[in-house]
């Protein structure tokens, strides 16, 4: 979320509102629900870090509104970002542990384990299908971001499917 | 029992085993499964794991070795080749990975043989096959041939084909198996569709992205079911559907 602010503020200042307006719009209904509230915190940290700076407009019937724009540090944390590559989704997560450990504690199954949790993963890729069947067509970054989350619960999906040959 | 209870299809006991040149297969051990009207069921699991042959031996493509299936409450134990070619053309579409499109027939013929065969006049087959290419986006490609469509476009002919009939039971083996990312999420649009409208759907397929378009996904390992989820109802996740797309921090 912080470095999406920022990234935003690069073509120009803006405040708070119309940042959450700018978010919903780049991903749609693939952004679950823009919480203002979050968005001001993060505002205020990039802020209190030297990222951004606010400004106070004053309004004629209403409180004063905030107006963040960009700092030389900002933009400079922007290049870095665009410049770094991100680490690999988890592999080793805590439900592998449990798969992993289940068999020595005699607490639980790993079948029951696997089955489980693919109702999980099923449900929410359904969730998926449906967002994205709901979605914009024509907002492709949207529907890439509900494809990439499809691809990767497919993944896992896959994975569990591996795990159940094996260890049935 | 009233009519609506009475399964679309129901298997009580199927054995299947192959018997090739190496050790005999056990493709399919024992299924128990029931089908209401309206359900649309996905069948997942791993290549191998027998479920081809499970919607093949539902679609009486292959006799089962032990078991019974009854189609809309009729058992078919009795049935001979010919009996089953009359379920496949009335109560029962099919459509395959590959599409299996008579390929020396155009696409109007092909849409309308089934219906013709199952003793539609002219006039009304092609009626239903105008208003079904309409509907799957085929309008204008009638007089084509099979080889001259894309793949996705081959497997909405062979979807408007099985369901010319206005079959109970749509059975669909991998339809998207041969299909890039766009084709399958056009075939999934295309079987929620159908569904939607309350075509009763048995899917087999390894990709769960398909599979997560049914309302019912049963697991499917070494020729036995080893799990049956109903998709809705589930109890709300922490995480869900937040969790896999939301920024983070």
């Amino acid at each position: 979320m912080r470095l999406a602010l920022l990234a935003l503020l690069a073509r120009g200042p803006a405040h708070g509102y119309e940042l959450k307006q700018d978010l919903e719009q780049l991903l749609g209904s693939a952004y679950p629900q823009p919480n203002v509230g979050q968005i001001y915190v993060t505002l205020g940290r990039l802020e209190k870090s030297g990222l951004i700076e606010g400004e106070d407009v004053e309004q004629s019937s209403r409180p004063n509104k905030k107006v963040y724009h960009l700092t030389d540090a900002g933009r400079e944390a922007l290049h870095v970002w665009f410049e770094e590559t991100e680490d690999e989704p988890r592999v080793r997560d805590e439900f592998f542990m449990k798969l992993a450990l289940a068999p020595q504690t005699g607490l639980a199954d790993q079948i029951t384990l696997i089955n489980k949790q693919r109702r999980q993963y099923l449900t929410t890729m359904r969730s998926l299908s449906k967002l994205a069947a709901a979605e914009n067509r024509d907002n492709r970054i949207a529907q890439l971001l509900i494809e990439g989350a499809m691809l990767h619960l497919q993944a896992d999906l896959d994975w569990l499917e591996r795990c159940q040959e094996e260890l049935e | 029992m009233s009519e609506d209870s009475v399964p679309v299809l129901r298997a009580e006991g199927l054995v299947k085993t192959h018997h090739g040149e190496g050790a005999p297969a056990h493709a399919v051990r024992g299924v128990d499964l029931s089908v209401a009207r309206g359900e649309f069921v996905a069948i997942t699991g791993p290549s191998g794991a027998g479920k081809s042959t499970l919607l093949h031996l539902l679609g009486g493509l292959q006799r089962p070795d032990e078991g019974s299936i009854w189609l809309d409450g009729r058992c078919t134990d009795s049935f001979g080749e010919a009996r089953w070619a009359v379920e496949r053309r009335k109560a029962i579409g099919i459509v395959f990975q590959f599409f299996n499109l008579v390929s020396n027939l155009s696409v109007a013929d092909n849409v309308e043989l089934p219906a013709l065969l199952a003793g539609a006049s002219p006039k009304q087959a092609r009626a239903e096959r105008e208003a079904l290419l309409a509907e799957l986006g085929l309008a204008g490609k009638e007089r084509g041939m099979p080889g001259e469509l894309s793949g996705g476009e081959q497997q909405r002919v062979a979807l408007a084909r099985a369901l010319v009939n206005h079959p109970p039971l749509l059975l669909a083996d991998e339809p998207a198996g041969s299909l890039d990312s766009k084709g399958t999420r056009e075939v999934m649009r295309l079987l929620s569709r159908f569904h939607a409208r309350g075509q009763t759907i048995v899917l087999v397929t390894h990709d769960a992205r398909l599979a997560s378009a049914a309302d019912r996904v049963i697991s499917f390992f070494d020729g036995r079911i080893a799990d049956d989820a109903a998709l809705d109802g589930a109890p709300p996740r922490r995480a869900g559907i937040s969790g896999v797309l939301e920024l983070k921090d």
